[in-house]
């Protein structure tokens, strides 16, 4: 990192704003990062200078209207880390759940009177779609404690590697009842990724995947038991096709089970 | 008018909102021709979304509409759902309900008052600046903040897209050592909860009375939360199941948000508007609190708004004290009942305002169709129309910088949450 302070921006596209909030809700450590970085651009908190220069640029959302697509751009071009943050910016978000569906096209016109001044893309997707990242934070939100790790690191030099591992490891450190094998409930915790702190199977629910795809999973083993537990195609299509719908294997394994339906 | 000018006012991008806006302002000849709030945010198309879900799968997914109001979601939700599978909540779920609402004030409205609202009032840009002058208003700011936060994680495990709240009540009911833990610092802030209103009611606000008409919800038991009538000042009294009646909504060419309207007229919702018809509802110590802080309700003064943000946070946290000081743990945190078709309304009040949601159940249980209507798009033309009067009344021949820095504290004082109004649905057009 530079001599001078190193400076950081936050960009939002498409997203609920859950994800700046990890910043906006750290309290004490987001005064504190102010004064170990100068924020140039997070229009939320006031800050206003999006085409500025910056070490690290926070992106929340995903990309789905075409000045979008330009925009990231952009903020590729003025960062030399870009770290997503969430699932919109990771995966393309809850709102992918219209990607590749053929009525997705009539949906402005049934939503607008007008749909010639609604300007969207068919797909939303994430952001390495369209520009490279550096870094991917997971989850749906992300926490305070995820991103201010991997900012500290940067603002260190080193580029962290966030693990991959399923949520069934933070149940088995949390010493939890399995919700799958002895709660018979259809559980993806085996493969989503961790790092929410097992929150579901904590209050006696099954993980609906919030924090998307854990790495090296089997998947379609997992919607087999589905299956064994009774839940029919459309049951399981939709517990894969949630919250990060686009994300592989989640995808593949979802429309399998959705173009079979419940016959 | 001494002279005639044509200026342009564009604000690209509004900062200190939620979610992302614009606003142009054209002025020739002493007199604002042209006023557009534009929100540009892509649509994300929820109601769509929801269609083919199960109804245990929606309060999940509503979260997702806003970060910063997910339970104000999931409470409508539940609400409409329940409402048609004919499910009555437990007192202790009613009670663990207003509790996580009053999580969700507390940490909305202390977010808005110091981190968007004050460094309007005070001369400052960000937060971080007005810590500069003001460390410790900031940081009781954080704290109360972060108390809010704390009541969601305890029934919600999260305070952003909680996972606690189900159709039916709670996944789990939280332990009594917990809850003994949080109502030990939330009684340790209510004492800077009162400092807040003192200092909101100190802020140098512009004063300026103006005739709009309020719409908020009312109970006969309670400040309006989670149930309660749709009223407004002119006299309107209905259930949630006639607000589609009652109010309009619209498509303008500059916005993704639909401009919703009351018999085609703007009106008011969220904290003042809630504070002006329901001023008799708060808890005896919180209306003590504003008389002494020499505020009376209704206002016809918009800035109040801020003074009515703290008002409800003192009384949110006074109720959340009152919950957890009686807290026993439940064998039955929810309820359930099997799946039935229907049509089910639920109204709620979001710390922006009165949230809306219909919801249209098939037999198996899931859903048919799916109509929201969020605070912003209520507020919408009501931020326009206060926009055009305050704007003139101050004076058109001001500098740009100054007409510019007036519109943004007009706008900003709505609170707007600009991502939860990008998905409106008008189901006069819905399936010819």
């Amino acid at each position: 990192m530079s001599q001078a302070k190193p400076r950081i921006a936050v960009h939002k596209f498409a997203s609920c704003d859950g994800c700046q909030l990890a910043l906006l809700n750290a309290g004490e450590a987001l005064v504190e990062l102010a004064q170990l970085a100068d924020i140039a651009h997070f229009a939320e908190g006031g800050w206003y200078a999006p085409g500025e220069p910056v070490d690290i640029a926070l992106v929340e959302g995903s990309i789905s209207a075409p000045e979008d697509a330009e925009r990231i751009r952009a903020v590729r071009a003025s960062a030399r880390y870009l770290v997503t943050l969430g699932a919109c910016a990771t995966a393309g978000g809850v709102q992918a759940l219209r990607n590749g569906l053929a009525r997705a096209a009539d949906w402005l016109g049934e939503v607008y009177a007008s749909p010639e001044f609604i300007r969207s893309l068919p797909d939303s997707l994430p952001v390495a779609a369209y520009v490279p990242v550096d870094l991917e934070i997971h989850g749906c939100p992300v926490s305070t404690e995820q991103v201010l790790e991997a900012v500290g690191d940067l603002l260190r030099g080193a580029v962290p590697a966030p693990g991959a591992d399923p949520v069934c490891t933070q149940c088995k450190r949390r010493n939890l009842a399995c919700v799958l094998v002895n709660g018979g409930q259809p559980c993806l915790g085996p493969v989503t990724r961790s790092g929410c702190g097992a929150l579901c199977p904590a209050v006696g629910r099954a993980c609906y995947g919030c924090y998307g795809p854990a790495g090296l999973v089997n998947a379609a083993a997992l919607a087999r038991r589905f299956e064994a537990l009774g839940l029919g195609g459309e049951d399981i299509a939709g517990r894969f096709l949630f919250i990060t719908p686009a994300a592989e294997p989640f995808r593949s394994i979802g429309q399998g089970y959705r173009e079979r339906g419940d016959g | 008018m001494a002279e005639t000018r044509t200026m342009a006012i564009n604000i690209p991008v509004l900062t200190r909102v939620e979610g992302e806006g614009a606003l142009d302002l054209t002025i020739a000849d002493g007199a604002i021709t042209g006023l557009h709030l534009r929100i540009f945010e892509p649509p994300r198309l929820f109601e769509k979304l929801l269609e083919g879900r199960h109804y245990l799968e929606v309060p999940d997914m509503v979260a997702r509409i806003c970060g910063i109001c997910p339970v104000a979601y999931q409470m409508s939700a539940v609400q409409a759902l329940e409402n048609i599978l004919g499910i009555v909540p437990t007192p202790w779920v009613a009670a663990m309900r207003r509790l996580f609402y009053c999580g969700e004030w507390i940490e909305s409205h202390s977010l808005h008052i110091h981190l968007l609202a004050a460094p309007d009032f005070l001369g400052f840009s960000n937060v971080v600046e007005l810590a500069g002058a003001h460390a410790d208003v900031v940081r009781r700011g954080l704290r109360l903040q972060e108390a809010g936060n704390a009541i969601i994680r305890f029934l919600g495990g999260r305070s952003v897209h909680p996972v606690g709240a189900r159709v039916g009540g709670f996944w789990r009911a939280p332990g009594v050592a917990e809850a003994a833990a949080l109502h030990a610092r939330l009684e340790a802030l209510l004492p800077e909860a009162a400092d807040l209103v003192r200092w909101t009611a100190a802020l140098p606000l512009p004063q300026e009375a103006q005739d709009f008409l309020g719409v908020a919800l009312r109970h006969a038991g309670e400040y309006p939360m989670n149930q309660g009538h749709i009223v407004s000042s002119a006299g309107l009294d209905i259930g949630a199941e006639r607000f589609a009646e009652e109010f309009e909504e619209s498509q303008v060419p500059h916005s993704t948000a639909l401009h919703c309207r009351h018999r085609g007229s703007d009106y008011l919702v969220g904290p003042l508007a809630r504070m002006n018809l329901n001023f008799d509802r708060l808890p005896a110590a919180t209306q003590q609190l504003a008389r002494e802080s020499g505020r009376a309700f209704p206002s016809a003064n918009m800035y109040d708004s801020v003074v009515a943000r703290a008002l409800e946070i003192h009384g949110a946290l006074l109720l959340a004290l009152g919950v957890l000081k009686d807290y026993a743990p439940t064998d039955g945190p929810y309820l359930s009942a099997p799946p039935r078709a229907g049509v089910g309304y639920g109204a709620t009040e979001a710390p922006r305002g009165m949230l809306w949601h219909r919801y249209e159940l098939a037999a198996d249980g899931r859903v048919l169709s799916a109509r929201i209507v969020p605070p912003t798009s209520q507020n919408q033309a009501r931020m326009e129309e206060d926009l055009r009067r305050s704007l003139t009344r101050a004076g058109l021949d001001r500098p740009h910088a100054v007409l510019r820095q007036q519109a943004e504290t007009v706008i900003r004082n709505y609170d707007p949450c600009i991502s939860c109004a990008t998905h409106f649905l008008d189901l006069c057009i819905d399936r010819p």
